[in-house]
């Protein structure tokens, strides 16, 4: 019954914005800080309750940066890539992590779902460059980290991943 | 509930936001004006005293915003309430915002009666006992910098003052005044060091004369195009119809530029006070402030201004018993660099992408149809600091095209990376060397990449180029919102001008071809010319392909996008004549041209690197020195990336 929720949930925000048209980032929005991300049918039930086209709603929900239409991992792990963060070799770090976690060119999550690695636009915290930010699937948890070399980006997978797990475990999610 | 400067003094006083008193601003601080009492003077005057130095007489003052908290402030701040609650001490301890010297992140400032107020430097919750301990024991030599001297303490003259350090003398703190020393969680506080007088006053004047004022002060747009503010506001006011939006770009997505966030986090009051005069100018009674969702704090500080404005009255109807009504709502952006467009961040409030096509402009046809105000953060805040203080003294700084001061961000090989403000005219050298230190030593600048990636580099033979929207276009960059990257020899020119167009291919919105498929082939070129594999000719695609883009895009994100390539091409021909025709990188960034070697002297013998060479090309036996096989090596990186004792080197 998945999916019955997800009109009960759907059709809540949408009552509350009324459907109108300017309010589809908001609605977008608090479904992504419902699911962590925007499922398929969630959007299909919004393009339905608001007789907005779905090709719309999609063109918004690819659009926009904030918006990710995977199931990203328990915790994600933003590298920045501001000027500065680049400057001093967040590529690296970027690229390390991901070899660390073996992900491909397009993957992002870890495949037991316990982290996420993306590039991420600047925090504005140029001082501590180069950074990486962590934060937990549910907007709750937000860790920063700076001046990260290469070895401190394998120490901040393995954390997290670690972490996730016993929270995975320990009936969180 | 203690009292504050916001409540009534006595019952006599009958403001409340359904019947505003005209006088309510000016009564706060000079009041009461309706009626004589002693005791509401008093009252008044005990406050205002609280809040300078603490109901205690000893303040301790913790910054919180994004860039203090990334550094440890809020630990920084649980450490101080410890130690305060664990002394017994009675201390105010009071939340600021950042004062921009993001170098001395975290720091704190000690203020007690008859000590000089000192700032403590990069502060761990550590070493938060001794700090309060030396103070109170009336020693101050270990700190940072005094805001001023009494001399009563142990150590002041060993401590510089605040106003003596080079990157604190050198700057012009007009709209910056209050950063890191109001709450910016706090109006009375912001009220109690004069704010929204400039409010007060513009309502006291008409619209025109409103306009007027900005028009002889001279300011800018601060969001990159500089065009004069108060032309748009003209504009606006002249068009028919009664429906006429603002909004408060306040979606920062230049990478290396934060002076917006900082404003809007720091003294987000000063912001909004500037969005409320706007829109009285051109007689908006709807505004928009569009912040970034990913950037939290920011978008809770100017949502809580804008509930305590409208708390007051400050916000809704008939501001200030002078019959203007007007009221704010924050949207939350998704994030987009394109929305710094005006007509793509119209398209994101209504709910749609992508910009369009100009004219008609936003000041005729904007959001919804209606004539529409977008002025960013910076400008909004220079808008309420001239209402209050007047055209004259913002119009004493900065050239004769662009007055008043700017603030700027300086990032990359500096020593004190900040956001500083200083006149617009300050040369690059005094903003980039005197103010921010210059590079680490042993580091010589090569380029300072102004204005993002819609901006370009400017070589270090230009850095006495003095920065205002003319010289900076001459020289092939631009202003944009004042990101100043700071580029050292160990940086590549081909390599920086390839990350700003990846930025720039990531961030197209794809209408336009010239933007959508020649940024794509710029960045390929590029991709080409790092791997080794690109010709002379390439550079002339480059360059003529740029020329092309420039000219040929749907809006200003195109328009610009080109810049660091072209600028870079210009000025840094040697360095990509290096990689096309010797294949080799001169500042050893572009792995592919670099030979990677294995110093024996470093190297443990641990085997990380043998294991995760993907080419097999290193071999060698455990504990003893590793070797890479030049014929099979392929310049991934890898072994430099995953070596444990940094042993594997570049040349």
């Amino acid at each position: 019954m998945v999916n019955q929720t997800v009109v009960n949930v759907v059709s809540s925000i949408v009552a509350r914005y009324r459907g109108e048209r300017r309010y589809l980032m908001r609605m977008l929005q608090e479904i992504q800080s419902r699911y962590g991300y925007l499922p398929r049918r969630a959007l299909e039930e919004l393009a339905k309750l608001t007789g907005i086209p779905l090709s719309e709603v999609l063109n918004v929900a690819t659009f926009y940066h904030q918006f990710k239409l995977e199931p990203p991992g328990y915790y994600i792990i933003l590298v920045c890539m501001g000027t500065a963060c680049h400057l001093k070799g967040n590529l690296d770090n970027y690229e390390a992590m991901k070899r660390f976690l073996g992900l491909g060119k397009y993957e992002n999550t870890a495949k037991d779902g316990t982290v996420s690695v993306e590039k991420a636009r600047c925090f504005g915290a140029c001082s501590l460059a180069p950074v990486v930010m962590v934060i937990s699937r549910d907007g709750k948890e937000r860790y920063l980290h700076g001046h990260v070399t290469i070895r401190d980006a394998r120490r901040i997978v393995a954390k997290y991943r670690s972490l996730a797990l016993k929270k995975i475990k320990g009936g969180g999610s | 509930m203690t009292w504050t400067l916001m409540d009534k003094c006595c019952n006599r006083c009958w403001h409340s936001p359904e019947y505003p008193c005209r006088h309510y601003i000016r009564c706060r601080l000079s009041g009461p004006l309706c009626h004589e009492d002693v005791e509401c003077r008093v009252r008044r005057s005990r406050r205002l005293k609280e809040i300078r130095y603490g109901r205690h007489g000893f303040k301790i003052n913790v910054p919180l915003a994004s860039c203090t908290i990334a550094a440890g402030a809020h630990e920084v701040y649980e450490a101080v309430v410890k130690e305060v609650k664990s002394r017994g001490i009675l201390a105010d301890i009071h939340r600021t915002g950042c004062m921009g010297m993001c170098y001395i992140d975290p720091w704190i400032e000690l203020s007690k009666k008859g000590m000089p107020s000192a700032i403590y430097a990069n502060v761990k919750p550590s070493d938060v006992p001794r700090i309060i301990k030396e103070y109170l024991e009336g020693d101050v030599s270990s700190a940072f910098a005094l805001r001023n001297r009494t001399g009563n303490a142990k150590g002041e003259d060993k401590v510089p003052l605040l106003d003596e350090l080079e990157p604190w003398r050198n700057q012009v703190r007009w709209v910056s005044r209050n950063c890191g020393i109001v709450d910016p969680e706090s109006i009375e506080e912001y009220i109690a060091l004069g704010g929204y007088r400039g409010l007060d006053r513009a309502l006291n004047m008409r619209p025109e004369e409103v306009i007027e004022e900005i028009r002889k002060s001279g300011l800018r747009g601060r969001g990159g195009a500089g065009f004069p503010t108060w032309l748009k506001w003209k504009i606006a006011r002249e068009q028919p119809g009664d429906v006429k939006y603002i909004i408060m770009n306040a979606d920062e997505g230049d990478p290396g530029a934060f002076m917006n966030r900082l404003l809007a986090e720091s003294d987000p009051h000063r912001v909004l006070e500037g969005m409320i005069i706007a829109a009285y100018a051109i007689g908006a009674s709807k505004g928009f402030i569009f912040v970034r969702a990913e950037k939290p704090l920011m978008a809770e500080r100017l949502s809580k201004a804008v509930e305590q404005a409208r708390k007051y009255g400050l916000l809704g109807d008939n501001i200030l018993g002078r019959g203007f009504s007007f009221d704010v709502e924050v949207i939350l952006s998704a994030g987009a660099f394109v929305c710094g467009e005006e007509t793509a961040l119209i398209a994101a409030i209504e709910g749609r992408t992508r910009p369009r096509q100009r004219p008609p402009y936003p000041a005729t046809r904007g959001l919804w149809g209606k004539p529409t105000i977008i002025n960013n953060v910076e400008t909004l805040a220079h808008v309420a600091t001239i209402m209050a203080e007047g055209w004259e003294k913002f119009a004493k700084y900065g050239t004769e095209k662009t007055k008043g001061t700017k603030m700027f961000c300086v990032t990359g090989s500096v020593k004190r990376t900040g956001a500083y403000e200083v006149p617009v005219g300050t040369t690059i050298e005094k903003l980039v060397v005197e103010i921010a230190g210059g590079p680490p030593e042993g580091r010589k600048i090569k380029a300072v990449q102004i204005g993002g990636p819609s901006g370009g580099c400017v070589p270090a033979s230009l850095l006495s180029t003095p920065i205002d929207y003319e010289t900076l276009q001459k020289a092939g960059a631009i202003m944009g919102s004042g990101g100043i990257v700071v580029i050292d020899d160990h940086s590549c020119m081909v390599d920086v001008a390839k990350f700003f167009t990846s930025f720039t291919v990531a961030e197209s919105c794809g209408k336009c071809f010239p933007c959508r498929i020649g940024m794509k082939i710029l960045y390929d070129i590029l991709e080409k010319i790092t791997n080794g594999e690109g010709s002379e000719e390439d550079l002339e695609v480059l360059e003529e392909l740029g020329n092309v883009i420039r000219s040929s895009s749907l809006c200003a994100l195109g328009g610009t996008a080109p810049n660091p390539v072209l600028s870079t091409l210009r000025y840094f021909k040697d360095e990509y004549l290096a990689h096309v025709r010797s294949k080799r990188c001169p500042a050893k960034v572009c792995t592919k041209l670099v030979e990677y070697w294995i110093n024996p002297d470093k190297c443990t013998g641990c085997g990380t690197c043998a294991r995760n060479c993907p080419s097999k090309a290193i071999s060698g036996e455990l504990g003893k020195p590793h070797v890479i096989d030049k014929s099979k090596c392929i310049h991934c990186g890898q072994c430099y990336i995953v070596c444990p004792v940094g042993a594997v080197e570049k040349r």
